[in-house]
């Protein structure tokens, strides 16, 4: 694989005359943390689907792990793991079920799914638990499930969209351990987020705003250039530049 | 590459559990069929047996007498006297006290024994059509017995007309217990398929599903296993009550009657999937997959209505209702003992049924993912 994970040109969707996502480029390197933040409605989402395959672009171009998104994404889909902002286990299945169900899908043997199991299991601290209705796990448990599930397959690239949502603070910090652990072997992970404080853990920032990107930067180059200790700081200045002089966002 | 079969096998599984960790829907899957079965077919057989026919008899004879004792010891009838007049019939009809009236002449023991012939009138309450059909053929049928008995050299001038419904030993039941089997079979089969999907797209769990590198075929595949063994339990309870409750005489392989029923309730499931891949909502899946099979098996399947006896655009259309075959299938194999060679069309049609809509839901669900 090279070392360009994701590669967008003017990538764009439009739903009707509504246009979600307007002509977004960026480039994600290979290992990168990339986040991606937004406002509700900026398009964080709809970036992702199109990424994921699940969604044709209207415009623009889009590769992921070499493939082009329009025309290869049954190659993509073998090489990302995408952990979707509903939660996507299934409630009325025990843990080890719905472990048991993804990694066959994925067309992982019986005896590769038991030793993940274990080891997402051990990492969670829910050897217990296996056999609980996945229903009763509390939120950070459950997001810490979806994405151990989302990575069942060892894929390269991730994307998870607001992974964190609902997650109590000590919860979203293991999260995060585990992303970087994840980063530091090459993966590649793509992550929206409504929360600042987790901007300043990826290696690179997008924000987002009414579909496109008003800002792309490392997290400290973002707080030097507008001069503020945060990024949620940052985000704030630039949300007031965009409804100032919202025409003038294209550059 | 790990085999195919283990990526729908998952599936399948995953199905299975959904199913058996749901009790309380499982447990109204079967009981509702059972119950609309018993409630359906005693209906039926009720209105078979029991016609209450008022008589007025203004002749008061031996012959006239034996003219009623005919119809008492035919065991459809109950007659009873009915000293009103000929007016206060309707009030009779409206309290449901009688299906039927019949009137004897004053003159009737007389005429009869001078011309061998004489009228008698009769009235049915036909509020009900098919009840009235089958009540005017049962007088028919009496009047003729009584004639080849009381008068065997010259019959009386009576039409008798023999239609579908006519019926020398309660046939009507048997007639109609396979209709209601196909009637039940299909819109359960059918609704149990068309909210899987649908239920998926809700939750969310579809597009989880849909990045996976699964093929649209193994989706439908694994959707569409467990149920037919759930299906095929409710089916297997449905015949069984069906054909031994009611006293349905079996006269074929009961082995090929379920594996025939299997095909029937795998083209429901599949016609159930097909909604599935269209809805977006359960509740307007469930919607389609009952109006989409309960008023065509009804109104076009032969069930109620001979098909032969239907406008010629209506029967154009029943070739694309599932149930027409089946019943088919199953009144031959039950009543007529009919074996494979003579249900080859059918079963061929609802082979190429099922194979079309297990197609276009593959394809339907292809374009889903894309939009
Ligand atoms: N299928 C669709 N049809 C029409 N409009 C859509 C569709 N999907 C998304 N949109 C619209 O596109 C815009 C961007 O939605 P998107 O879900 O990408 O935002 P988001 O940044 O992920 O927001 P959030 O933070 O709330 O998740 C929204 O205004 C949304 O209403
Ligand atoms: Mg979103």
């Amino acid at each position: 694989m090279n070392e360009t994970a994701v590669k967008t040109e003017n990538l764009t969707r439009k739903f009707g005359d509504f246009t979600a996502v307007d002509r977004v480029s960026i480039e994600v390197n290979r290992g990168e943390i990339f986040g991606f933040l937004g406002a509700n409605g900026a398009g964080k989402t709809t970036m992702i689907r199109m990424l994921c395959g699940l969604l044709v672009p209207t415009g623009g171009m889009g590769h992921v792990a070499g493939f082009d998104i329009r025309t290869e994404s049954e190659k993509i889909k073998q090489n990302i793991g995408y952990m979707s902002q509903k939660f996507s286990l299934y409630n009325d299945l025990t843990i080890s079920e719905n472990i048991d169900f993804y990694g066959g899908i994925y067309g992982l043997s019986p005896a590769e799914v038991k030793e993940k199991k274990i080891r997402i299991l051990k990492e969670l601290n829910l050897i217990r638990w296996a056999n609980s209705m996945t229903a009763d796990l509390p939120p950070g448990f459950k997001q810490g499930l979806a994405l151990g599930t989302a990575m069942l397959h060892d894929p390269p690239i991730v994307f998870l969209d607001e992974p964190t949502s609902g997650v109590d603070p000590a919860s979203r910090r293991e999260f995060w351990e585990v992303i970087h652990q994840s980063a530091a072997k090459g993966i590649t992970i793509f992550v929206t987020t409504h929360f600042m404080d987790e901007a300043e853990y990826c290696n690179r920032i997008s924000i987002m705003s009414a579909g496109s990107i008003i800002a792309l930067d490392t997290p400290r180059n973002l707080k030097k250039h507008h001069q503020r200790d945060s990024i949620q700081q940052v985000f704030i200045d630039l949300m007031k530049e965009e409804t100032q002089s919202p025409e003038n966002r294209a550059g | 590459m790990v085999p195919k079969r283990s990526v729908i096998s998952s599936f399948a599984k995953k199905e299975f559990f959904h199913i058996i960790r749901d009790p309380r829907s499982l447990v109204i899957l079967f009981l509702m069929p059972i119950l609309q079965l018993i409630m359906f077919g005693y209906a039926l057989k009720m209105e078979i047996q029991q016609v209450n026919l008022a008589v007025i008899d203004f002749n008061r004879s031996l012959s006239s007498h034996h003219l009623i004792d005919q119809f008492r010891g035919s065991h459809y009838f109950r007659p009873f006297y009915f000293d009103g007049s000929i007016e206060q019939i309707e009030t009779l009809f409206k309290a449901r006290q009688a299906h039927a009236v019949m009137v004897i002449p004053h003159d009737f023991n007389r005429q009869l024994q001078r011309h061998r012939s004489t009228p008698v009138q009769f009235i049915v309450d036909a509020s009900d059509a098919n009840a009235a059909t089958t009540i005017r053929n049962y007088i028919a049928q009496t009047i003729r017995i009584f004639n080849q008995s009381h008068n065997r050299i010259e019959a009386l001038p009576f039409e008798v007309r023999s239609t579908i419904f006519f019926n020398p030993d309660k046939k009507s039941t048997y007639f109609f217990v396979p209709g209601i089997i196909a009637l039940l079979l299909v819109m359960i089969s059918a609704m149990l398929t068309s909210i899987t999907i649908t239920r998926e797209k809700e939750t969310g769990t579809l597009e989880q599903i849909l990045v996976s590198p699964i093929k649209s075929y193994q989706i439908i595949l694994g959707k569409v296993l467990p149920y037919i063994f759930l299906a095929f339990a409710i089916g297997v309870i449905i015949l069984l009550i069906g054909i031994f409750l009611f006293g349905v005489p079996f006269r074929g392989s009961i082995i090929l009657l379920l594996v025939l029923s299997t095909l029937y309730i795998l083209t429901a499931l599949s016609l159930g999937l097909m909604i599935s891949t269209i809805a977006r909502t359960q509740q307007v899946a469930m919607m389609i997959a009952l109006i989409s099979t309960l008023l065509p098996t009804f109104m076009l399947s032969g069930f109620i209505f001979p098909i032969a006896s239907m406008p010629e655009i209506l029967q154009y259309f029943t070739y694309l209702v599932p149930a027409k075959y089946y019943l088919f299938i199953a009144r031959g194999i039950i009543l007529k003992g009919s074996n494979l060679m003579h249900l080859l069309q059918p079963t061929i049609f609802l082979l190429i049924m099922s194979l079309v809509l297990l197609v276009i839901s593959i394809r339907k669900f292809e374009i889903t993912l894309e939009d």
